[in-house]
């Protein structure tokens, strides 16, 4: 069974990111554990004088949900050609301690919608560079979400072809996780 | 082509570690930025007139003097430490140009990318060290493209410039040790 933590970027009630992951929970295949995390807004701002041990709970809550996945499925909103304050404030967070952080080497795949017409493509670029930076496996995947508010009904996603991207997605993910798995069986 | 001159009496000969390095420079922002490895394994090997070679190295044993540092230069962005733990250079036949010069055309490995690589240095001559082995000095040099190797990352500079050059030369000064007839 392959564990994927799914991170929304957007906090809203009815957001199409959260849509869009619990879309992905939906389409997970069998052999995929989806969980998704709901604690983004209680992370407090980064401040080195509160990165003491121990960290804050809600911090240490993300960190360990973060450590028991076998990856870790993003999917971000675009604020101003960039994620969410509050998104890459949580990574700052977990990016500490640099060389041992939670999701260092950890597979991870960045996907998004806005009601825009480009699917937040540019939000998505920018969390795969920070990612990247962080030392997590970042997959050489995009799934940008556009015009989100004609896609979703009642928060169900509405869309066959968006769906089949997200199990592709999902899927590759899955595929890394594994791969990684029988890597370090062999090492 | 097979050599006429070898580097080495026949036999097998075995790295002495302590007394050996493989770092690399680079050129970084204004100056070059160096490093090594500190896990290195090599064995030469000399029958018949050819002087076969082949070495490693731990991707995870590599030193920067910087915890962070090391832990960026393992992750996917540079070497990948976790899929692919080993660099390795193999050479079949590494050739004496005469007056200690030697040459080598060899296969060397990153990231799971094997290219083919020429190698130039120096040999010394046999000598008897003082716990009765002898030993012989062979230093190594070539210059790569890391991007060959899929090491693609960068940071611009204001001016748009690439701050990390593409070639990273790397040296390797080994001593070996004769091993004893068994």
């Amino acid at each position: 069974m392959t564990r994927i933590l799914g991170i929304s970027g957007s906090l809203r009630r009815d957001s199409h990111n959260t849509s869009l992951l619990r879309a992905a929970a939906e389409a997970a295949g069998p052999d995929i554990e989806f969980v998704l995390y709901d604690g983004l807004k209680q992370i407090p701002p980064y401040d080195e004088d509160d990165d003491v041990d121990p960290r804050p709970e809600s911090v240490a809550r993300l960190n360990e949900a973060i450590a028991a996945a076998d990856a870790v499925f993003f999917s971000t909103p675009e604020y101003n050609s960039s994620i969410p304050g509050q998104l890459k404030n949580a990574i700052d967070w977990v990016s500490r301690p640099v060389a041992t952080n939670a999701l260092r080497n950890k597979p991870v795949a960045v996907v998004g919608a806005s009601t825009g017409g480009f699917g937040a493509v540019w939000a998505q670029a920018e969390l795969r560079k920070v990612l990247a930076a962080v030392g997590a496996r970042v997959l050489d995947l995009e799934l940008p979400v556009p015009h989100a508010h004609t896609r979703f009904e009642d928060g169900g996603l509405t869309d066959d072809e968006i769906r089949t991207r997200l199990e592709e997605a999902i899927e590759a993910l899955a595929d890394a996780a594994r791969a990684r798995e029988d890597q370090r069986a062999v090492v | 082509m097979s050599s006429t001159l070898t580097i080495a009496p026949a036999g097998t000969w075995n790295l002495d570690p302590v007394h050996s390095r493989v770092d690399f420079e680079v050129s970084y922002l204004a100056g070059t930025f160096k490093g090594h490895f500190n896990e290195i394994a090599a064995e030469l090997t000399v029958e018949d007139e050819r002087a076969a070679l082949e070495g490693t190295t731990k991707v995870t044993s590599i030193d920067v003097n910087e915890e962070n540092l090391s832990a960026h230069l393992q992750s996917p962005d540079f070497f990948d430490a976790e899929q692919y733990p080993e660099l390795r250079f193999t050479a079949e036949d590494i050739r004496l140009d005469g007056d200690g010069q030697v040459s080598v055309d060899g296969d060397l490995t990153i990231k799971g990318i094997t290219q083919p690589v020429t190698v130039t240095g120096t040999v010394t001559a046999p000598m008897s060290d003082p716990y009765g082995t002898e030993r012989i000095g062979l230093n190594l040099t070539t210059k790569v493209d890391r991007t060959n190797f899929g090491i693609n990352w960068n940071n611009p500079l204001p001016s748009g410039e690439p701050s990390l050059a593409n070639d990273v030369t790397i040296l390797a000064e080994l001593q070996f040790v004769k091993q004893g007839e068994s």
